[in-house]
């Protein structure tokens, strides 16, 4: 972990995004005290809680295996951290319910844990997370034991959850997708650093180097050189625009935005390689002079061509981004 | 699922192996304890075949009553000690790096090594005036003068401690390995600090081992017979001492089968107790 330099503000919802092993759950845990960094601080509403013990911090945290407690039931997990702050039998029963409620599961206080279905115990880890109305809400990969269905519904209820009780959360994720649905801010981290900090979709429309752009959706890095100010691409001159000062740089161009047209002299040209038809989108594989490039097109704006074809590509200058590093 | 219900002899022998093995080992002596203990002895030693309560009636007198209640005390203050030791130790054993486990599971299996009598005589030593730790402590000026600490009740209770320690650690051992850290992470989140999360999460996610680590610990206590007569008075001594003396010194085996089987009898008991009381802490 280096030189992380990240700010939150109150009320957002930060995912921190990144392959296995970029550091982000050590980063989360470090904001919950689990792990202590070497060098540097961290600070809730500007209180330094660096060296403050995890049992102080008033967080709410939502662990990858849930860790709910096996000897527990339903109830008693969520009013853990009521009981231990010494409230009441009453008012830990009417918040259990109330938390309960929130996460759809009203009546299920007295049931044990190992009784529930997957999506069941997210929702108890989320609500005995929640219990305290802590100040800050983290969740390290809390979907990610859930099938693909449930977890695309639990993103957007978790997302709704979150708006609604307005907590300033930081969720750690390897999933795109999942940083995508749910974030005001994704944080793309590699190696321990951060790489970029931003919304989504300016994440995904300006990627600022291609680990981002590549990490995020999928894309075509394309190298280009310079002639004049202008680029060359693929060995045909392009409108896209060279930054000053380099002589070399990679374009970033997202499938979608590849226009397959009729071969012409102006245009780079490519041969289709293959066709990937999944009903909702069509994936055509094409080979522009050595370099691997991919154009999706929805079935209505299917092009009427074949593998070996050779088409012209059209790229939007102003949908592509050059990345000079 | 439903299974075909068993056919044949090689189909049975799943059940039949354990059935046999119970009965041998099990059933067949436990049987003949049972039916040794209503023969009637007679002078010199043999006794022969009959069925008479005097054996029986025989251990009603406070006598035998105390030195009954004496051997539950022990074999209880020995199970507690053990576990209270027991838990914490195999706790930081679990969590600490698998070289440092291995290094000290070997030095507690290399006690289950030693035999009783070995360690006996090691703790009468260690515990004597003359060559035990409290000349240690005079060395340093914690004490005045050199004290003999056996024979007494604490060398027993320190010696057979000592003894059913590695038994608690291995029985404690393999579900404190298996127990999610993240519990505890997950307690200290929710604002438990880690004493607090040590005593309201690990211990109660762990107490069906816990009880029966305490269950073995009593009963392994409960059978210890050299141990109380090496560091203890005869005041210290326990059933199990005066089964063997009534069984190799004073030939008289009905009685020793009696107060064995009355010990089996009442030892049951108190299991069953522990696990009801168990299955009640769980609900």
């Amino acid at each position: 972990m280096n030189d992380v330099d990240l700010e939150v503000p109150n009320g957002r919802f930060v995912c921190l995004l990144g392959p296995s092993g970029c550091g982000k759950t050590t980063l989360l845990r470090m904001i919950a005290g689990l792990d202590l960094p070497t060098t540097g601080t961290i600070s809730i509403d500007g209180e330094d809680i660096t060296r403050l013990p995890t049992h102080k911090r008033n967080l709410g945290m939502v662990f990858q295996s849930l860790a709910l407690f096996p000897h527990l039931t339903v109830g008693g997990n969520i009013a853990y951290a009521l009981r231990i702050r010494g409230l009441s039998r009453e008012e830990q029963a009417s918040r259990v319910e109330e938390l309960l409620t929130l996460v759809h599961l009203p009546g299920y206080g007295d049931r044990p844990v190992s009784k529930l279905s997957g999506g069941q115990r997210q929702r108890v880890a989320i609500a005995r997370a929640l219990a305290v109305s802590p100040r800050l809400f983290l969740l390290d990969e809390p979907l990610s034991a859930l099938d693909a269905k449930l977890r695309e519904a639990m993103q957007v209820e978790l997302r709704q959850l979150q708006q609604q009780l307005g907590i300033t959360t930081i969720v750690v994720t390897h999933d795109q997708r999942e940083a995508m649905t749910m974030a005001d801010t994704v944080i793309v981290m590699q190696s321990g650093e951060i790489r970029q900090a931003a919304s989504p979709v300016e994440i995904y429309r300006k990627p600022t180097d291609a680990f981002v752009a590549d990490f995020i959706g999928s894309t075509n890095l394309i190298d280009i050189g310079r002639d004049g100010d202008r680029a060359v691409l693929l060995g045909r001159p392009s409108a896209v625009v060279m930054p000053y000062g380099v002589s070399k740089a990679t374009l970033s161009v997202r499938p979608e935005d590849v226009e397959l047209t009729a071969p012409s002299p102006d245009l780079p040209e490519a041969t289709i390689t293959f066709v990937r038809d999944l009903g909702g989108a069509i994936e055509f594989f094409l080979d522009a002079g050595g370099t691997q490039v991919v154009a999706v097109t929805s079935p209505r704006a299917r092009p009427q061509v074949t593998v070996g074809d050779r088409v012209g590509l059209r790229l939007d200058p102003a949908r592509s981004v050059v990345l000079t590093r | 699922m439903r299974r075909e219900p068993a056919r044949g002899l090689l189909q049975h022998l799943p059940v039949i192996f354990p059935g046999l093995m119970l009965t041998v080992f099990f059933i067949v002596p436990f049987g003949t304890m049972v039916m040794v203990s209503f023969f009637r002895r007679q002078p010199g030693g043999f006794y022969v075949p009959d069925f008479v309560l005097a054996n029986y009636a025989r251990f009603l007198t406070p006598f035998f009553g105390n030195v009954l209640a004496f051997s539950l005390y022990l074999a209880v203050a020995v199970a507690v000690v053990s576990l209270v030791i027991a838990v914490p130790f195999t706790y930081l054993i679990a969590r600490a790096p698998r070289q440092t486990q291995v290094i000290w599971l070997v030095a507690l299996l290399s006690i289950l090594s030693l035999s009783e009598v070995i360690i006996g005589f090691a703790w009468s030593t260690l515990l004597s005036r003359t060559a035990g730790i409290t000349n240690l402590l005079v060395w340093l000026g914690l004490m005045g003068a050199p004290q003999a600490l056996v024979p007494g009740f604490s060398a027993v209770l320190t010696g057979m401690v000592y003894q059913a320690m590695p038994y608690a650690v291995l029985v404690l051992y393999p579900s404190m390995v298996r127990l999610d850290p993240t519990l505890t992470e997950a307690a200290r989140t929710l604002g438990a600090s880690p004493l607090k999360a040590f005593f309201t999460v690990v211990l109660p996610a762990l107490r069906t081992t816990l009880i029966a680590t305490l269950i073995m610990a009593f009963i392994f206590a409960l059978g210890s017979y050299l141990l109380p007569q090496i560091l203890g008075r005869p005041s210290h001594w326990t059933l199990s001492v005066l089964i063997t003396d009534q069984a190799l010194y004073q030939s008289n085996m009905p009685f020793a089968a009696a107060m064995a089987v009355f010990l089996v009898l009442v030892s049951l008991a108190l299991v069953t107790l522990t696990m009801f009381a168990g299955k009640k802490l769980e609900a």
